[in-house]
């Protein structure tokens, strides 16, 4: 199969204001559902090195986005920033979810606006069980607190999807977790939480193909008109389980290039050589 | 950015500053000389024995330097506080009796009413004197007493002057002296051989006058295979001046006894807090020191365990935690007296805002006192730059064929973990409460019940703080 897609380097002018906001509004009439999140000529530092440097992406309610890119490309960053990791230094651009600026929020702010993000590397909080951490976590995020009786059953039945051990909900977060029953952990909590955004970080690293096919297949069914998914992954093979509706291309900062699912693939085929020198020897 | 200036976290507001206009019978002139003595020993209506124990013990007292090592004691001044005070003449023995504004302060500490009845005894030490003591029937058929120890002294004599001063004599320490020479109330406690006292026995503290010492005497005796788990927990009023806490607690744990000893300490932060515990433990016998110092000024507190013969063992698990201008230093002793005697330090600190932790602690193992095994952890948490953390680990060791083990960690609460649980929706004061509750969660399984829930809401209150 042939695969088509369309180049188009996104390099948005740095002015802000109207002009861009006309921009935007033209683009999200041209999305079909309603748009979950925008990023709009996105600029971060670390340690005052610029890594991204003008991301402009949209996901939209119902749909699942795949950021690919090679290491360093700065995949990480946006999901940090995004999140709002204080290291991570937003120098220019806007975010929006849900129509609120979320560069106004604290980080615990977003989350209760409903946006998740699967972390990479999820941090360990030694005794902490994981069903108390969930616990708190759901009820930070509604009205009422919910019941333990009802919250043990919601539990029980997310673990069972996830073909988790009960056992794992009195395990301390993370602590001494190997690196799959991590992911797991991860995924179970987006099932739990029921975020409308979820960004998924390198999700699949360190999951051996059992565990991958479990984690895609929580995933998947997670999927709906309500929750909006970006995958972030280095590789395609995550994608072959968790179907994209586009594919983003990260390369040193940027979105070169964006596409349907055989984006996806053909950077299977042909890795990222073909964006420049710097891309591939950073991806060797 | 997300994460907020970590002051801005109020961590060791002081949640139950508050106190009722309690009007004492008695209450002594400041400062202290043999008269005063001589009439609190007069007020009780003690025997001579007694009387000759506490003037010894004010000699011992005056002669002995403050220690220099530790806490910065210099700002007490033992002028500038009275050594007794009662609330009433006669202690009530029922809850009814208990006088209304008592109830009340015993409400605002959250203690609720339907609690108490599953309690075996409730021994509440409210100013200088214990105004309610109940033992449940059962107890009482198994021959346990749980007195205080005012009414101990007067009930069983034989008994208390048989053990009291015996495993800390009244010239031990300069504050033991002085606890010997002034105390009241404390508790007393008898197990008989082989009873098994399913309950915990609890005991509730609270200092209530403006500049008054509390100088409580408990002592524990645990006859051959007997059991006995005593709970204290003490809040108290925040007065601008400084107060001074220095109870003596005593232990003694005969063949094949086991006992275990709660603490859970909330003093306001203007309390100097300098406690002496110490057990013995015969052979086979248990002796396990559960200790959480959350308040107070300054803390100087090392439970220790006399291991005197082959089998005995011991424990200690202790929680500080240090805010502004607090420092808590405090720690564990174990002797190894006897060949196959084991022990057990678990040490767990907290420092903020400045605050200052020590653990310090000291094994000893004495010639002949073969294959003994001592393991000592002490973890501390740090939540800011400015706040610090230091151990003493001191190591006397006289036998060669012994296992001995000291393992130090100090740690802090990373960005990561506070944005990996804000990113699920908690505020940073949650997020901060929930890493502290996991750091102390070893020691918070082995507290009671209610306790557990009881320092988890306390944890989850000082985190709450000035952010709304």
């Amino acid at each position: 199969m042939s695969p088509t897609h369309t180049v188009h380097p996104v390099v948005m002018p740095l002015c802000p204001g109207d002009q861009k906001q006309e921009t935007s509004s033209t683009r999200m009439t041209a999305t079909n559902g309603q748009t979950t999140l925008s990023i709009r000529d996105l600029h971060v530092s670390v340690d005052d090195t610029e890594i991204l440097r003008g991301v402009t992406l949209e996901v939209a309610a119902g749909q699942v986005h795949a950021l690919m890119g090679p290491n360093g490309s700065g995949k990480s960053t946006l999901a940090n920033a995004l999140m709002g990791h204080p290291a991570y230094e937003i120098t220019a651009g806007q975010v929006h979810f849900k129509g609120q600026d979320v560069l106004e929020l604290e980080t615990d702010e977003r989350a209760r606006l409903g946006m998740f993000l699967a972390f990479q590397y999820p941090a360990e909080i030694p005794g902490v069980r994981v069903a108390s951490f969930l616990r708190m976590a759901l009820n930070a995020r509604r009205e009422n607190e919910i019941s333990v009786m009802e919250f043990r059953r919601l539990l029980l039945d997310k673990m069972q999807m996830l073909r988790m051990d009960p056992k794992f909900a009195s395990r301390y977060l993370n602590d001494g977790f190997s690196g799959g029953e991590k992911k797991r952990n991860e995924i179970l909590q987006l099932a739990v939480l029921e975020p409308e955004l979820a960004i998924l970080d390198e999700t699949d690293s360190g999951l051996d193909i059992d565990a991958l096919r479990i984690v895609s297949d929580g995933v998947n069914r997670l999927r709906g008109a309500n929750l909006g998914v970006l995958v972030i992954t280095h590789y395609q093979r995550l994608l072959n389980y968790i179907e994209p509706d586009r594919v983003h291309v990260l390369i040193d900062g940027r979105v070169v290039e964006s596409g349907g699912k055989e984006l996806a693939e053909r950077l299977e085929a042909e890795g990222y050589e073909r964006y420049g020198a710097a891309a591939a020897s950073e991806d060797a | 950015m997300a994460i907020k200036d970590i002051d801005q976290v109020g961590l060791d507001t002081y949640k139950f500053g508050f106190h009722d206009d309690i009007q004492p019978v008695y209450t002594s002139p400041k400062g202290l000389s043999e008269d005063v003595v001589r009439e609190i020993s007069r007020q009780k209506d003690e025997p001579a024995w007694m009387l000759d124990f506490r003037l010894e013990a004010l000699r011992e007292f005056e002669r002995k330097a403050m220690p220099t090592w530790g806490a910065d004691l210099s700002r007490i001044d033992f002028d500038d506080i009275h050594y007794y005070i009662r609330p009433q003449d006669r202690q009530a023995r029922s809850w009814d009796d208990v006088p209304e504004d008592i109830k009340s302060t015993f409400d605002k500490l959250g203690i609720p009413e339907a609690e108490r009845k599953f309690l075996a005894g409730v021994g509440a030490q409210y100013d200088s004197e214990v105004v309610y003591h109940s033992i449940r029937d059962d107890l009482e058929e198994q021959g346990v007493i749980f007195l205080d120890m005012d009414s101990g002294l007067r009930e069983h004599e034989d008994v208390v002057r048989e053990y009291f001063g015996t495993v800390i004599p009244n010239g031990d320490n300069k504050f033991a002296a002085l606890n010997s020479a002034v105390w009241s109330g404390g508790s007393f406690v008898y197990v008989p051989e082989g009873v098994r006292v399913e309950i915990p026995l609890q005991a509730y503290f609270r200092i209530n006058a403006e500049n008054m010492g509390q100088f409580e005497r408990t002592l524990i005796i645990v006859e051959p295979g007997a059991y006995v788990h005593y709970v204290e927990g003490c809040t108290a009023p925040v007065y601008a001046t400084d107060s001074l806490h220095s109870a003596v607690v005593e232990i003694i744990v005969k063949e094949g006894g086991r006992c275990r000893y709660t603490t859970i300490q909330n003093w306001s932060t203007d309390v100097f807090n300098l406690v002496t515990k110490r057990a013995v433990a015969y052979r086979d016998a248990t002796m396990e020191w559960v200790d959480g110092n959350l308040g107070s000024k300054v803390t100087m507190k090392y439970p220790a365990v006399y291991l005197m013969e082959p089998g005995a063992h011991g424990e200690v698990l202790s929680i500080a935690f240090a805010g502004e201008d607090q420092h808590q230093d405090a720690g564990a002793k174990m002797v190894h007296a006897a060949p196959d005697t084991s022990s057990l330090i678990t040490s767990k600190s907290i420092s903020r805002k400045g605050g200052r932790t020590a653990y310090r602690g000291y094994v000893q193992v004495m010639p002949e006192a073969e294959r003994c095994r001592s393991n000592v952890e002490c973890d501390a948490l740090l939540i800011d730059d400015r706040s610090r953390s230091d151990t003493y680990p001191y190591m006397d060791i006289e036998e060669s064929d012994v296992a001995i083990q000291h393992e130090a960690t100090v740690s802090k609460v990373s960005d990561q973990q506070l944005f990996y649980l804000m990113s699920r929706g908690l505020t940073q004061e949650q997020a901060m409460a929930m890493v502290v509750s996991g750091f102390i969660e070893p020691i918070v399984k082995e507290l009671p019940m209610e306790y557990a829930v009881e320092m988890n809401r306390l944890i989850e209150l000082q985190m709450e703080g000035s952010i709304g």
